[in-house]
């Protein structure tokens, strides 16, 4: 009774967290819409909010199509790879001090890197599998890209262990007396960059790249298969917002409101943030890419732990 | 110092995007009208002049001039010695609004009007007769009437008889 208990709440945090993610998708196009002197799409229900559910419609209703010259088994694989390993990670993401899966798994953190690593198989194997010269580009880069963000994020990641001296996120947040972003100011820099290079969005979308790839990795998918790749993208959109909120925000720490209405404002606010960027910046050139990413993040990164380090050690010592 | 100077720019240009809020240039349109130049090219119409009549003359220059054949008319005599045009036909699944009939026409009948949103379901839909074309109204032109103004002899008028209109001259008494 326990366990079948356990797997509908599963299943109903999965469906709120696709919802949550379809629910982003129109947002950032509205929002996209407003920040570019548009209106964004207003036409389907209240404040056009019906949108999110008509492309999910169109989306599932589409044909699964696997095309001739493709890996027929990852060309499949991929895709659900992808929206699987952004889903699993929201287990270790705590909503409250009493309210996540496995909040208090004391390698959470490690928990969520890893994922984001499998993330970056499902990308790759993704374009390769397609048998289409755009997709093998856009997954060449999608590797490289993750690889080389992936080492900034974890040290800078590296920087709030070290102050709290805990790998799971309740024992992070709980840690916080006062939000990280006050003692990690460059970490929390770094993380940010290269949290949005992880999720490949723009300015970073380079395994994407419209304008250069087609569609880069997911050129060859369609349906519910792209779906799974966007539900992905979006996914790991929310959890990078959510591990900026947990980690440097203070998590449910505030004032006055109860803390999951706290986890959610900065939660949004951080989304907000990404979609202002969105609108912004134009994407990098291939080479400036990998230049900021080890040139410039990587020893900003490990100088920042150098100096959490010494601070933490001299405050222990005096 | 580069670095520096791109992490500003990032930072203007974030600025200059957020100042964008809210200055939305779309115009919601079937809820909103919209609103139109005054020498917009809409749907060509048939005009009258002011005392009612007819203004077209039936002299085919809009059809000729006309870059993709699309209007085809034909020529008739009223008992007064007028002009009219017996029938007259456009395609609009061909006509391109190029405003060239507009520009032709001597007598103003042919103008281009405001209307830009029809659509139909088959192109035959799209070929307008005469009935449909002919509007109750003087269009752009509230106060025009070519006959007053032509010089030619009509049955109920004389030449020379018209407004702004002198006496014919006899040529031969013009001579030097």
């Amino acid at each position: 009774m326990n366990v079948l208990l356990m797997a509908l709440g599963m299943l109903i945090s999965t469906l709120v967290l696709l919802g949550l993610a379809g629910f982003l998708v129109f947002a950032e196009r509205r929002v996209l819409g407003f920040l570019q002197n548009r209106l964004g799409p207003n036409r389907l229900g209240p404040f056009g909010i019906g949108q999110a559910l008509a492309d999910a419609l169109k989306l599932m209703s589409k044909e699964n199509f696997v095309p001739n010259f493709a890996d027929p088994v990852l060309y499949r694989g991929a895709p659900i790879l992808v929206a699987f390993s952004a889903l699993v990670s929201f287990a270790v993401i705590p909503l409250d001090q009493h309210f996540s899966w496995a909040g208090n798994w004391n390698i959470g953190l490690l928990f969520i890197l890893a994922m984001s690593s499998l993330n970056a198989y499902g990308v790759f194997l993704g374009g390769w599998a397609s048998g289409n010269k755009f997709s093998l580009l856009g997954a060449v880069r999608a590797v490289a890209q993750l690889v080389s963000y992936e080492l900034p994020l974890g040290l800078a990641l590296l920087g709030v262990v070290l102050l709290s001296g805990s790998l799971s996120l309740n024992g992070i947040v709980a840690a916080q007396t006062i939000p990280y972003v006050v003692l990690q100011p460059l970490g929390f820099v770094i993380f940010l960059i290269a949290g949005v290079a992880e999720t490949h969005r723009l300015p970073f979308d380079l395994p994407e790249a419209e304008s250069e790839l087609v569609a880069g990795f997911n050129t060859e998918y369609g349906g519910m298969r792209f779906g799974y790749f966007f539900l992905g993208e979006y996914l790991g959109l929310t959890l990078i917002a959510v591990l900026t909120a947990l980690l440097y925000l203070g998590g449910w720490h505030g004032p006055w409101l109860p803390g999951w209405i706290w986890m959610f404002l900065k939660t949004g606010a951080v989304i907000l943030g990404f979609f202002w960027l969105r609108a912004t910046l134009p994407r990098p050139r291939y080479d400036q890419l990998m230049a900021l990413g080890w040139k410039i993040l990587l020893p900003l990164a490990l100088l920042n732990i150098l100096a959490t380090a010494f601070a933490a050690a001299m405050w222990r010592l005096g | 110092m580069s670095a520096w100077r791109g992490v500003v720019q990032i930072g203007v240009g974030l600025w200059t995007t957020l100042r964008q809020l809210g200055r939305t240039s779309t115009i919601s349109y079937p809820e909103v009208a919209l609103q139109l130049p005054p020498r917009w090219r809409g749907r060509p119409v048939l005009t009258r002049d002011p005392d009612g009549d007819e203004r077209c003359v039936a002299c085919q220059l809009c059809s000729a001039v006309c870059p993709t054949r699309c209007i085809e008319l034909q020529a008739g005599e009223r008992a007064d010695e007028r002009r009219y045009p017996v029938s007259f036909r456009i395609n609009f699944s061909r006509c391109i609004y190029c405003g060239l009939c507009e520009e032709a026409c001597p007598t103003l009948a042919i103008q281009l009007l405001d209307e830009f949103a029809f659509s139909k379901e088959h192109h035959a839909d799209f070929v307008y007769e005469k009935e449909a074309l002919l509007i109750d109204g003087t269009g752009k032109h509230p106060h025009y009437n070519f006959y007053r103004h032509s010089g030619v002899a009509l049955s109920n008028k004389d030449k020379g008889a018209g407004l702004n209109e002198k006496a014919p001259v006899n040529v031969r008494s013009n001579l030097p």
